[in-house]
């Protein structure tokens, strides 16, 4: 006898559909290991040609590592944000997403996730590597630091995972994604450069904090209105 | 009791020209749409409006008395087999289609996708992952991701394409074993053979409309071969 129908089943949650989209993600990531190893190695080889480049005599190291930092941050995110509407298209991946009975907010949600974890991985390689590269006198402002990265990141993949599900059915996929997105990482750049940059001269943690609530008011404006549009981009 | 799937008017365009034309039918439960047509009709459009991939430009499609466009509860009712495999060639076999059941919240969507493998006769690699598959078993898979959660309404877009006889043979028993259980199939293949063999009704489309539709009881098998060999060749 043929099974009718399935039992009536409850299709996940946003959150819940996220972190399956998320999952799935990180284990194909986790499987290929081909973005993050590459950003990786983008990053760590950037710290060193700008350490190579740079003249300790005519620059401190604490006003040039920030800089050095969150450019690289940048670019190797970049790297990542790339792959992750582009491993959607091969075999047309993403309409099995698309299809199922999701709110298509958890599917931007859940590749945020997967986003956010790739570039937390590129920043825990990369912040150690400033540090020892430039000799900087990081003590207890080291969990600062990472407070200031992990808001950087939010923002970053907030406006990366959008602009990257625009970009992929583009020819120049690989051109526009910075092109549309360099402009919007500018304040999250130089608020976590400017609040960083403190850190690191070893000013007092509160200095830091009106670059910190700018970083916070983007992530807010930025998550919000990214998974709000989100679903629009995704119309043929 | 609400048809499975009610199409009405279904009109959708791309650059001002209308690849679906004022489309409409309905499917009760059993019933089985052979849907043929030259390459460039509007065939695959219809299905992917049908699965709600895309919205129509006009008209409304209501699955189970639920209308597509109010959100994810009718996808839930929806499978789809299309061109494309819709797999990651990065996850074995059994992650491909137990995310589809993560994703239409299955209770114990492993041992589901387990059992959609076996139905489709690809356990046997269900820990391989698909990218090393030939495109044969990729295609069984990719069957096996569309009725893991036995849908209402299956739409397979040439399905049968680099089938073995293997293959052939257990999708046919598949779609005649969910039509027997109560789902209704749209089936859109270029085998005249293939398709009137499960068909409770026969359409021909052409340039985006229906140009022929009828009872499969009622066709003259011979005069409807020709027919379409003639549509195929001036389209062609």
């Amino acid at each position: 006898m043929a099974e009718r129908f399935a039992p009536p089943s409850s299709p996940p949650g946003t959150l819940a559909a996220a972190w399956i989209v998320a999952r799935k993600d990180l284990a194909i990531e986790f499987r290929t290991r081909t973005a993050f190893l590459a950003a990786l190695v983008f990053a760590l080889l950037g710290v060193t040609i700008f350490f190579f480049a740079w003249d300790s005599t005519a620059v401190a190291a604490a006003d040039l590592a920030p800089g050095v930092l969150w450019v690289i941050f940048t670019f190797a995110g970049l790297l990542g944000l790339q792959r992750s509407f582009g491993s959607e298209l091969a075999d047309r991946a993403v309409d099995g997403l698309l299809g199922a009975p999701i709110a298509r907010e958890a599917i931007y949600l859940g590749k945020a996730l997967a986003n956010l974890v790739f570039v937390s991985g590129i920043l825990v390689v990369t912040i150690p590597a400033v540090v020892l590269f430039y000799n900087l006198p990081l003590g207890r402002e080291i969990a600062a630091l990472a407070g200031i990265a992990g808001l950087a990141a939010i923002g970053l993949v907030a406006v990366g995972t959008l602009f990257s599900a625009m970009a992929v059915n583009t020819r120049m996929a690989e051109l526009l994604l910075p092109m549309l997105s360099l402009p919007f990482f500018v304040p999250i750049v130089m608020a976590a450069a400017q609040s960083s940059a403190r850190l690191m001269a070893g000013r007092p943690a509160a200095e830091a904090w009106p670059w910190l609530r700018i970083l916070l008011a983007y992530d807010v404006v930025f998550v919000t209105a990214c998974t709000l549009a989100f679903p629009y981009t995704l119309d043929e | 009791m609400p048809p499975v799937v009610h199409a009405e008017n279904l009109v959708r365009a791309f650059s001002g020209r209308r690849v679906v034309d004022c489309v409409s039918f309905t499917l009760n439960e059993g019933d089985c749409l052979a849907l043929f047509g030259p390459n460039g009709a509007g065939k695959t459009t219809l299905l992917r409006m049908l699965a709600g991939l895309l919205a129509p430009g006009q008209g409304a499609v209501h699955v189970d008395g639920v209308p597509l466009a109010a959100g994810p509860a009718a996808r839930a009712r929806v499978g789809l087999v299309s061109h494309a495999s819709m797999l990651y060639g990065a996850l074995t076999a059994r992650e491909n289609v137990a995310l589809a059941a993560r994703l239409h919240g299955l209770p114990h969507p492993d041992d589901a996708a387990m059992r959609a493998l076996a139905t489709m006769r690809v356990d046997d690699r269900a820990d391989v992952a698909t990218r090393t598959l030939s495109r044969g078993l990729q295609q069984r898979v990719s069957i096996a991701r569309a009725i893991v959660h036995t849908p209402r309404l299956l739409l397979c877009d040439e399905p049968y394409t680099g089938l073995d006889d293997a293959g052939s043979v257990a999708l046919t028993a598949t779609l005649a074993e969910r039509r027997d259980a109560g789902a209704a199939l749209l089936l859109v293949t270029h085998n005249l053979a293939e398709g009137l063999a499960l068909a409770t009704q026969a359409a021909i489309m052409r340039r985006g409309r229906f140009v022929r539709h009828e009872a499969r009881a009622l066709l003259d098998v011979g005069s409807y071969q020709s027919q379409y060999r003639e549509l195929a060749a001036v389209d062609g």
